[in-house]
């Protein structure tokens, strides 16, 4: 099946999130669309999936157009879609989930799960992909739930895949397997459309590649391109993907977590036993797929989350039971891995967001009173020296594009009097320019002497900040090993093997 | 055009019913003074339907149109007309004092409107949907009334500490919510709720006790004796006007709740809660205490009103005199949109109400008009749909400083 975009253009208001895009599929084509965050890749493959209508432009299928007024008339026509976010449901098996809403029946009328169950097992043995059909949902590895997904399409006759950031929730084996996987199906004939940000996979899998930015293509690179051209194309500018430092300088310990366990709101143990100390002048990287108890870890830390045993101290000071504003005035800075949710007040302006954890004392406060001409001057030499791209400091936080929300947050927490920082996901929905910055002002807080804690899923992000990297799976350290340590024994200590 | 609904890739995305809430609580000025305008649209119907010379006139439309016409006219004239007479200024009166009486009575009528009105307001901003300013001017009201008939104080002394009395009196009733709220997590609309009848039945209780609040040689009703004249709120402007002390509480309140919310600390912190909890939390800030002192702070403005009914009234007091203020409240916060300024607004209109519903009765047209436009405006407020569809207006969009050069751009102008 040949699909084609003619076209395209979709506003949203005043903004113009596709602009006159044109994307064409052969069958058994892989065909990547590489852009950033905001760029219109998820708005124009809504308008594909029938989620949205475009304002201009049509969806051809072998030539002839065709109207897609919702997802149900895209499947028809054999639009399969894989969203980043699973649509599964945890306590079904794999056969009724694939069959969901496209149920075999028997003569009677009830539910044919044999049916369902061949189906299942035909798809997997064609593809190799080694799932069992009566498993529940909730008991599979995220790699095995994604092929779950990938079958439900297939089951339903699609010609076309796309492909959401799929490899966001896998670690670099599943990556890999999911790559094996994708060139089995395009040699089959089925075509894909692989959304992505991750130069390195576009390289491995790409017949085509397509970069989008700011809603318009820009590119149709070949797919030998080196990640660095890959990068300016995505950006629009020259990009140094690495980032340059000194070698640390190794000072006092600071962080020191000894045998900490923690339980998430269900009781369930995701931080299991662990301990680590963390340098002056080092940064330290807990890598880990999303999930294996990074995020509880944070919290811990922070003092947002109780500890359930173990004990947490910074510069010999305990902070186990401490709430979270003694732990800030402690001399803790926290960049949380959700912004929008822990980092930010989106109805607040950027003035009143540098100074949200600063509300008890000097500089911000008189008294009981605000001193509203300290606070409007820091927010503007913060905006100056981090590079806030805003028209003032009274631009309300949600009004920002996600980067420069995200520097807000660090700001904040860098211009704080900082012994420890602890970045949860720092660049994560971040544009390339402000990840960039973001780095650099890492790498320089910790060159001035401060702790530095990184915890990121991104590989990349890992190795490119990284003085020594504790790779965490199900709530403990598989292992802690030093930054030139390769991807592929990092990618097996993510899955639990260690090193 | 697909009528599937899209989660499209804005920023902020919330939860609907909680983005639609605070579009409520929030109270854009432009949609609330257009609600205004429409409520009293739709309330000049209700007088035209409803008036006899107009549906008589009306079904001689084809004989003299110009006179059915009219008499529309003169209807709405007459009723919103009675209204400016009876609320701002009385044009026919024989002197200036009591030309200037009515908008007097409208002050009276305000203060303690906006005092409680301050109160809810305050609970929206911290993001709590507190309805319960009536149980708290009920226990202000028993406060207010024992220290008034119980106690015996001098002048002005008397005075003050009854008005204290009434705002800790309200004030425990405050932080019991806040209490079973953050230890229980118990939804304050409910624990609010509840603990009105506890309130007035409690009021109600120490009224009918001989040895509590009941007047002396009282029989069965529930019925105070008069408040001492020492412990009175004193006459503003004189004997010729009812205007009493309790404006001036009011006007305190006005500042205190504005510098409290705009400008201190606390009202930093609170914002900080309401728009995003969870971003307090990880900014050092103890919501559940917060809610705490949100709901104390709150139940003390409605202490004020309170202490400015229980005071200020000549004769025993019955449970009637909370006059329906802390239901009002409600909507007086709604309506000012939870700002100083907007309560203040708000409460002015609905003591306008108050006090004009008498002319308009005289003068022929039901005052119930009042309270349908009064529930309309409400309604308008608490339907920001209804408003936009009415008049028009855009939905509200997210605008997002989308390119980087755009951005830079404007810094660069600026």
């Amino acid at each position: 099946m040949k699909l084609e975009l003619r076209n395209i253009t979709k506003r949203f208001g005043t903004l113009t999130a596709n602009d006159n895009i044109s994307l064409t599929l052969e069958p058994g084509e892989i065909h990547s669309l590489l852009g950033e965050n905001g760029a219109g890749k998820s708005t124009l493959m809504n308008v594909l999936y029938g989620l949205l209508q475009p304002d201009e432009g049509q969806i051809l299928i072998n030539d002839q157009p065709v109207k897609f007024n919702g997802p149900g008339d895209a499947m028809a026509a054999g639009i399969g879609m894989v969203h980043q976010h699973f649509m599964l449901i945890p306590v079904f098996t794999v056969a009724e989930n694939v069959v969901l809403g496209n149920e075999p029946t028997s003569k009677i009328g009830s539910l044919d799960l044999d049916k369902a169950r061949e189906l299942v097992k035909e798809i997997s043995d064609r593809f190799g992909f080694e799932i069992d059909p009566d498993a529940k949902i909730q008991d599979l590895p995220v790699g095995a739930q994604q092929r779950v997904e990938i079958i439900k399409s297939l089951a339903r006759n699609a010609k076309v895949l796309v492909l959401d950031e799929p490899t966001a929730v896998l670690t670099p084996q599943e990556t890999d397997e999911l790559m094996e996987i994708m060139r089995g199906l395009a040699k089959s004939g089925t075509s894909i459309i692989f959304i992505t940000h991750k130069l390195r996979e576009v390289q491995q899998v790409s017949n085509r590649i397509t970069v989008i930015r700011q809603g318009k293509v820009v590119a149709a690179p070949s797919p030998k391109s080196s990640a660095s051209e890959l990068a300016s194309l995505m950006v629009g500018r020259e990009v140094d993907l690495n980032v340059t430092r000194k070698p640390a300088k190794i000072g006092a310990e600071t962080l020191v977590i000894k045998n900490l366990t923690v339980l998430d709101d269900r009781q369930h143990q995701m931080v299991d036993g662990i301990s680590f100390t963390v340098h002056d002048g080092e940064v330290l990287a807990i890598a880990g797929v999303q999930g294996n108890g990074q995020t509880e870890l944070a919290e811990a830390i922070l003092g947002l989350r109780k500890i359930h045993s173990g004990s947490i101290e910074v510069a010999g000071r305990d902070l186990t039971k401490s709430t979270v504003r003694e732990v800030l005035e402690a001399g803790l800075g926290y960049i949380p891995e959700d912004r929008k949710k822990d980092g930010l007040v989106g109805d607040f302006t950027i003035a009143e967001n540098l100074m949200l954890d600063g509300s008890f004392g000097a500089p911000f406060a008189k008294g009981y009173q605000i001193d509203f001409a300290a606070r409007d001057r820091i927010a503007d030499e913060l905006i100056e020296e981090f590079d806030i791209r805003t028209p003032s400091a009274t631009t309300l936080a949600k009004q920002l594009s996600g980067g420069n929300q995200q520097k807000v947050v660090v700001a904040r927490e860098l211009s704080r009097e900082l012994k420890v920082l602890v970045a949860s996901q720092p660049t994560r929905g971040v544009d390339v320019g402000s990840i960039e910055f973001i780095h650099e002002q890492i790498i320089a807080a910790r060159d001035a002497g401060k702790t530095v804690v990184i915890i990121s899923t991104e590989l990349d992000e890992v190795l490119a900040l990284a003085d020594r990297i504790a790779v965490m799976y199900r709530g403990k350290i598989v292992g802690i090993v030093d930054s030139k340590t390769t991807r592929e024994k990092l990618g097996k200590m993510m899955a639990g093997i260690a090193a | 055009m697909s009528t599937k609904k899209v989660k499209l890739e804005t920023p902020f995305q919330e939860d609907k019913a909680i983005s639609v809430l605070r579009e409520i609580m929030a109270g854009d000025p432009v949609r609330i003074a257009l609600s205004v305008l429409l409520g009293f649209f739709i309330g000049a119907i209700f007088m035209v339907v409803f008036n006899e010379d107009v549906v008589s006139s009306w079904s001689e439309f084809g004989v003299d149109p110009n006179y059915a016409l009219s008499t529309v006219w003169w209807t709405i004239q007459d009723g919103y007309g009675a209204l400016f007479t009876g609320s701002v200024f009385n044009l026919e009166a024989g002197s200036f004092i009591e030309g200037i009486r009515p908008l007097t009575e409208t002050l009276r009528f305000a203060a303690p409107l906006i005092m409680a009105g301050l109160g809810v307001a305050l609970t929206f901003r911290v993001g709590l949907f507190n309805i319960g300013a009536t149980g708290q001017i009920m226990m202000g009201l028993a406060g207010a009334t024992f220290i008034s008939t119980r106690v015996h104080l001098p002048i002005i002394i008397h005075m003050l500490v009854a008005v204290l009395a009434a705002v800790l009196c309200a004030m425990v009733w405050g932080v019991i919510v806040g209490i079973l709220k953050s230890r229980t997590g118990a939804h304050e609309v409910i624990v609010t709720i509840m603990l009105n009848y506890v309130a007035t039945s409690f009021f109600t209780y120490l009224l009918r006790e001989p040895n509590l609040l009941l007047e002396a040689n009282g029989g069965g009703t529930p019925k105070s004796d008069n408040p001492d004249d020492t412990a009175k709120l004193g006459a503003l402007l004189g004997p010729e006007f009812n205007l009493h002390f309790g404006l001036i509480f009011a006007v305190l309140a006005v500042f205190a709740y504005w510098w409290l919310m705009e400008r201190s600390t606390f009202g930093f912190r609170f914002k900080m809660v309401g728009h995003n909890a969870s971003a307090a939390r990880a900014a050092g800030i103890k919501v559940e205490n917060t809610f705490v002192w949100a709901l104390a702070i709150s139940a003390a403005f409605a202490g004020l009103a309170a202490a400015n009914q229980g005071l200020s009234v000549d004769g025993g007091l019955t449970t009637s005199i909370e006059a329906g203020i802390g239901f009002d409240a409600i909507t007086v916060a709604l309506l000012g949109g939870s700002r100083a300024g907007g309560v203040v607004m708000a409460g002015l209109l609905f003591g306008a109400f108050k006090a004009g519903s008498a002319t308009m009765q005289v003068a022929g047209v039901s005052p119930e008009v009042l309270g349908v436009v009064k529930a309309l405006i409400v309604l308008f407020i608490a339907a920001p749909p209804i408003i936009r569809a009415f008049y028009r207006l855009p939905k509200p969009s997210i605008k997002v400083i989308e390119s980087a050069q755009k951005a830079k751009a404007a810094k660069v102008v600026k």
